[in-house]
C-alpha cells in the first residue's frame, strides 16, 4: 500500500508516522500511554466492584440489589428517625408543658429558642425580616405594640390561625375604605388625618383637628377607642404612639383612611407541627416586646 | 474523476428550482402561522420564518446559474457562520454578565418581565451554546471536512440553507424566550415548531457532511471528522427523543412533552448531559484535532490513542446522564450507572487532552511566540481540568455537597469558557486569515491582550464559584448542637454576595476580551495590513499566500 510507503520517522520524536496525511497533518504511531490505559482499567474494575455491592443493573423483574443491600430511601428514613429520636425527649416535654411554663425551664427554653429560630428564619423572615424587625406593612415583632395581643398565648393563636387568612378561626377585622367607598369626603379625610396626627402631638392645623375630632368620634372611635389607643380584640392600631405599620406621614395616614388596610398573615396550623408552633411562639415572644 | 453529471447546467437549473421551491414552501408555512396562528407567539414566529424564507429566495434568485466548480472549496457559508458566531458570542457573553450582575444586585432587572432572570437565563445558555458554539461548529466542520477530504462541500444551496436556517432557528428560539415561550426543558426550551424546523436543518447538515465524506479523495477519514460526525448524529438523536411532544394545536405555540415524572427527568438529563458530551465535547474535539496540529505544524501525538479514546468516549458518555439526578426520585440502580460510567469516562476524556497537549512536543516554543497557540493549548488544559472535575462531582458523596450549588456553575464555566470558548477563539483566529486570504491577523498583540484578559476573567469566575459553591453546600447542611438547621436560606444567599460580584467582574473581563477579538477580526477581514506581521508565524497566512511566498 501507498501508506506503508509514506511512513517516515519524525525527526524530533524519533517515532514513525502512520503514513496518513490530511491537509498536511500527519500522525505518529505512538502506543497508548501506559499510565493512561492502566488508570482506565482501574476505573473499570472499580466500577464493576461498585456494581457488585450497590444496586446497579436493571433486570426483567427489577434490578440487581447489590451485596450491601443499599437503598437510598432506607438511608434517608433511618437518618430522619435518628434525628427525631435525638430530639425526641425534649420535643415531647415541650408538647406536654403549658406554653407559659416553657420559659421557666432552662433546657426547654434553650431548645424552644433554637427550634423557634430555625422555623422563624425559614418561614417568617421573608415578611417579618430576619431579626423580626418588620417592614412597611409587615409588623415589627421587637417592639411592645401588638395588634392582636403580645402574650405568648395570643402570639401562638396568631401563628396558628393567621390574620385574615383562609382558616375559619382566623383573626379578622377590616379597616373601611372611607374614601373609595365615599363614606368621607377628601376634606373630611384631611381633617381626620390632622386629628390622628394630633394624637401623637404632630398636628399643624388646629382648625382641622377640631373638625377632625368630631369625625373621629363618629367613624373611628368604635374600633380605635375614644382615646385612639386601639382595642386588641379588634386588632385595631394604637394611633397615639410612634409605631406605624404603614408609615407615620400624613400622606400614609390619609392613604390608610382613603383606601383601607387589610394585611394578611397565613395560618400555620397543619403546615408546621404543633411543637414547633409552640417554640415559634416562645421565640417571637422573647424578641423584645412580648407581654 | 472526470466530468461528473452534477456539474451540468441541467443540474444547476434543477437545484436552483428546488431551492426556490423549498424557500417558497417555508414562506407559505410561515405565512400560514403569521395569519392563521391562534396566539401572538406563533404569529410572530410565522412572520420571522416567512421573512427568512423570502430573503433566502431572493438570494437564490439573484445568484442563480452561478458556476459550481468542484475543484474549489465552498467557503461562503463558512464565512457567514464565522461572523454569526462572533455576533452571537458577544451577545451571549453580554447577557451572561448581565445575569451575573442580576444575581449580585437583583434590583437590576427593574421589574421588567422581558429581562427577568427566568427569561434571560435560557437566552444566555442558548446564545452561548447553540448560537455561538453552534456557528463555530458549523464553520469549522465545513472547513475541516473539505480540507481533510480534499473535496468540495456536497450540495449547491444546502450549505447555505444550513447556516441561514440554523441562525433563523436561533432568532426564533431567542425571541421566544423573551416573549415567555418555552417548553420548560433546560437547554431544550424551544417549542415544537422551532424543534421541527431545526430537525430539517440538522438532517440537511448531516447529509452534507456524509456527502462530502463520500466524495473524499483521501483513503482514510481524519479523526476530526469522526468527532464531527459523532456530534452531528448524536445531537440529531438527542434532539428528536427529548423533544417528542404533542402540540396543543398545529396553529399554536404550545405543546405537551410525551414523558412525565421521573421518566421525563431522566430523558431530559440523558439529553442535557449528552448535549455537553456531544455538542460541547465531541464537536469541539473535532476542532482541536484539526487546528492544534495544523497551527503548530506537528503530527498528532498518537493515532492509536485517538482511535481508542474516540470509541470509548462516545460509548461511555451516553450513559452518564443520571448523575444529574443523584438523591432524587430516580431509582438507585440508574444513579449507580450514571456515576460509574462517569468515572469510567475520565480517561477517555483525557485521551483528547493528551493528544492535544503532546502534539506540541517539538513545538513547545510556539506557546511563547504564538498567542493563538496559547489559546488552543490553555483550552485543552481547561478541558482536562473540567473532565477530571466532572467525574469527581458525579461521585454521590461529592455530589451531595456540590449539587444545586454554585460549584456546578463554576464547573460548567471552566468547561464552557475555558475549553469551548477558548478553543473556538483559537480556531477563529486561524480561520479568518485563511478564509479571507489575508497575510495574517491584523494584530497579534491584540490576541495577546484577548488571551490574558479572558484567562484572568475565567480564573476569577471559577475560583469565585468554587468558594461560593462549597460555602453554600456546607451552610445548607450545617446543624446546630440541638439538631436544627444552622442557617436559613437567605443567610446562605447573603454569604454568596461577594462571590457574585467577583464572578460578574470575571464575566466582564471575558466579555471585554471578546470585544477585542471582534475589533481585531473586523480589521483583518476589512483587509488592513497586519501591524505586527513579523511576530506572526508563517502558518497564520492564508494557504495561497504561503504557497506564493515559497
Amino acid at each position: 500500500m501507498s501508506e506503508k510507503k509514506n511512513r517516515e520517522i519524525d525527526a524530533f520524536t524519533g517515532v514513525e508516522t502512520t503514513g496518513h496525511e490530511w491537509d498536511g497533518i500527519k500522525e505518529l504511531n505512538k502506543p497508548l500511554p501506559r499510565w493512561w490505559i492502566w488508570t482506565f482499567y482501574a476505573c473499570i474494575v472499580w466500577s464493576i466492584g461498585y456494581w457488585v455491592v450497590y444496586p446497579a443493573w436493571p433486570t426483567p423483574d427489577g434490578y440487581t440489589k447489590g451485596l450491601w443491600n443499599y437503598s437510598q430511601r432506607a438511608v434517608v428514613t433511618a437518618e430522619g428517625e435518628a434525628a427525631r429520636a435525638a430530639q425526641g425527649a425534649l420535643r415531647k416535654q415541650i408538647e406536654a408543658t403549658p406554653l407559659g411554663d416553657i420559659r421557666k425551664n432552662q433546657d426547654l427554653l434553650r431548645f424552644a429558642m433554637a427550634a423557634g429560630n430555625a422555623a422563624f428564619q425559614t418561614n417568617c423572615s421573608a415578611c417579618h425580616g430576619r431579626g423580626g424587625q418588620g417592614f412597611t406593612g409587615y409588623p415589627n415583632l421587637n417592639d411592645d405594640d401588638w395588634l392582636w395581643g403580645g402574650s405568648v398565648e395570643e402570639i401562638q393563636k396568631t401563628i396558628l390561625y393567621g390574620v385574615r387568612s383562609e382558616h375559619k378561626d382566623t383573626r379578622s377585622s377590616a379597616m373601611p375604605r372611607y374614601g373609595l367607598d365615599k363614606i368621607l369626603t377628601d376634606s373630611n379625610i384631611d381633617d381626620v388625618s390632622e386629628y390622628v396626627l394630633s394624637l401623637s402631638k404632630r398636628s399643624t392645623d388646629p382648625k382641622a383637628v377640631e373638625s377632625g375630632a368630631k369625625i373621629f368620634g363618629e367613624q373611628c372611635a368604635s374600633c380605635h377607642g375614644a382615646d385612639g389607643k386601639g382595642i386588641v380584640e379588634q386588632g385595631s392600631a394604637n394611633l397615639t404612639d410612634g409605631i406605624w405599620l404603614y408609615g407615620s406621614s400624613k400622606t400614609a395616614i390619609m392613604e390608610s383612611i382613603r383606601n383601607g388596610r387589610g394585611g394578611q398573615m397565613p395560618y400555620w396550623t397543619g403546615r408546621i407541627d404543633p411543637m414547633t408552633i409552640k417554640a415559634l411562639a416562645v421565640y417571637v415572644h422573647s424578641l423584645g416586646g412580648g407581654k | 474523476m472526470g466530468k461528473s453529471a452534477d456539474t451540468t447546467e441541467e443540474w444547476h437549473a434543477l437545484t436552483d428550482a428546488l431551492a426556490v421551491g423549498a424557500a417558497v414552501l417555508f414562506a407559505v408555512v410561515g405565512l400560514t402561522w403569521a395569519f392563521a396562528g391562534i396566539d401572538d407567539g406563533i404569529r410572530f414566529h410565522g412572520a420571522v420564518l416567512a421573512a427568512a424564507a423570502v430573503i433566502g429566495a431572493i438570494y437564490i434568485l439573484m445568484n442563480m446559474g452561478q458556476t459550481h466548480d468542484r475543484s474549489v472549496y465552498f467557503d461562503g457559508p463558512i464565512k457567514f457562520a464565522t461572523i454569526a458566531s462572533l455576533f452571537w458570542g458577544v451577545a451571549g457573553f453580554l447577557i451572561g454578565d448581565v445575569l451575573a450582575w442580576h444575581l449580585a444586585v437583583p434590583a437590576l432587572n427593574f421589574d421588567l418581565p422581558w429581562i427577568s432572570f427566568g427569561r434571560l437565563r435560557p437566552l444566555h445558555t442558548s446564545a452561548v451554546i447553540f448560537a455561538f458554539g453552534g456557528n463555530v461548529l458549523l464553520a469549522t466542520s465545513f472547513f475541516v471536512v473539505q480540507r481533510t477530504c480534499h473535496a468540495r462541500l456536497a450540495g449547491r444551496w444546502s450549505p447555505w440553507f444550513v447556516v441561514w436556517g440554523y441562525n433563523a432557528f436561533i432568532v426564533i428560539a431567542g425571541t421566544g424566550y423573551l416573549l415567555g415561550i418555552t417548553q420548560g426543558k433546560e437547554y431544550a426550551e424551544p417549542e415544537w415548531y422551532a424543534d421541527l424546523f431545526l430537525t430539517i436543518v440538522w438532517v440537511t447538515y448531516l447529509l452534507i457532511f456524509l456527502g462530502t465524506l463520500a466524495r473524499r479523495k483521501e483513503p482514510h477519514i481524519y479523526v476530526a471528522n469522526w468527532f464531527y460526525l459523532a456530534f452531528i448524529l448524536t445531537v440529531a438523536m438527542l434532539h428528536l427523543v427529548n423533544n417528542a411532544a404533542l402540540p396543543v394545536s398545529f396553529l399554536g405555540s404550545q405543546s405537551y412533552i410525551l414523558y412525565a415524572g421521573v421518566q421525563d427527568a431522566m430523558t431530559q438529563w440523558w439529553y442535557g448531559h449528552n448535549a455537553v458530551g456531544f455538542f460541547l465535547t465531541a464537536g469541539f474535539l473535532g476542532i482541536m484535532y484539526y487546528f492544534v496540529p495544523k497551527r503548530v505544524e506537528r503530527p498528532v501525538y498518537s493515532y492509536r490513542l485517538s482511535i481508542v479514546h474516540f470509541w470509548t468516549l462516545i460509548f461511555l458518555y451516553i450513559w452518564a446522564g443520571p448523575h444529574h439526578l443523584h438523591y432524587t426520585a430516580l431509582p438507585d440502580w440508574a444513579q449507580t450507572l450514571g456515576m460509574t460510567f462517569s468515572i469510567m469516562l475520565w480517561m477517555p476524556s483525557w485521551g483528547g487532552m493528551i493528544n492535544g497537549l503532546m502534539t506540541l512536543s517539538g513545538a513547545w516554543d510556539r506557546l511563547r511566540t504564538d498567542a493563538v497557540v496559547r489559546l488552543l493549548v490553555v483550552s485543552v488544559a481547561f478541558y482536562g481540568m473540567s473532565t477530571f472535575e466532572g467525574p469527581m462531582m458525579s461521585i454521590k458523596a461529592v455530589n451531595s455537597l456540590s449539587h444545586y450549588t454554585d460549584w456546578t456553575i463554576g464547573h460548567v464555566h471552566s468547561g464552557a469558557l475555558g475549553w469551548v470558548a477558548m478553543v473556538s477563539f483559537g480556531a477563529i483566529y486561524c480561520l479568518v486569515p485563511w478564509l479571507w486570504k489575508r497575510p495574517g491577523l491584523y494584530s497579534m498583540r491584540l490576541v495577546e491582550w484577548h488571551f490574558w484578559v479572558a484567562t484572568i476573567g475565567i480564573l476569577l469566575y471559577i475560583t469565585a464559584m468554587w468558594v461560593s459553591g462549597i460555602t453554600q453546600g456546607l451552610m445548607w447542611r450545617a446543624y446546630d448542637r440541638l439538631g436544627f438547621l444552622q442557617y436559613s436560606f437567605i443567610e446562605t444567599v447573603e454569604a454568596m454576595k461577594p462571590y457574585y460580584v467577583i464572578r460578574a467582574i470575571g464575566g466582564l473581563l471575558f466579555l471585554a476580551g471578546s470585544l477585542i477579538m471582534v475589533w481585531n477580526i473586523w480589521r483583518t477581514i476589512r483587509g488592513d495590513a497586519p501591524v505586527d506581521i513579523r511576530d506572526q508565524p508563517r502558518i497564520a497566512a492564508a494557504p495561497e499566500l504561503r504557497a506564493a511566498a515559497e
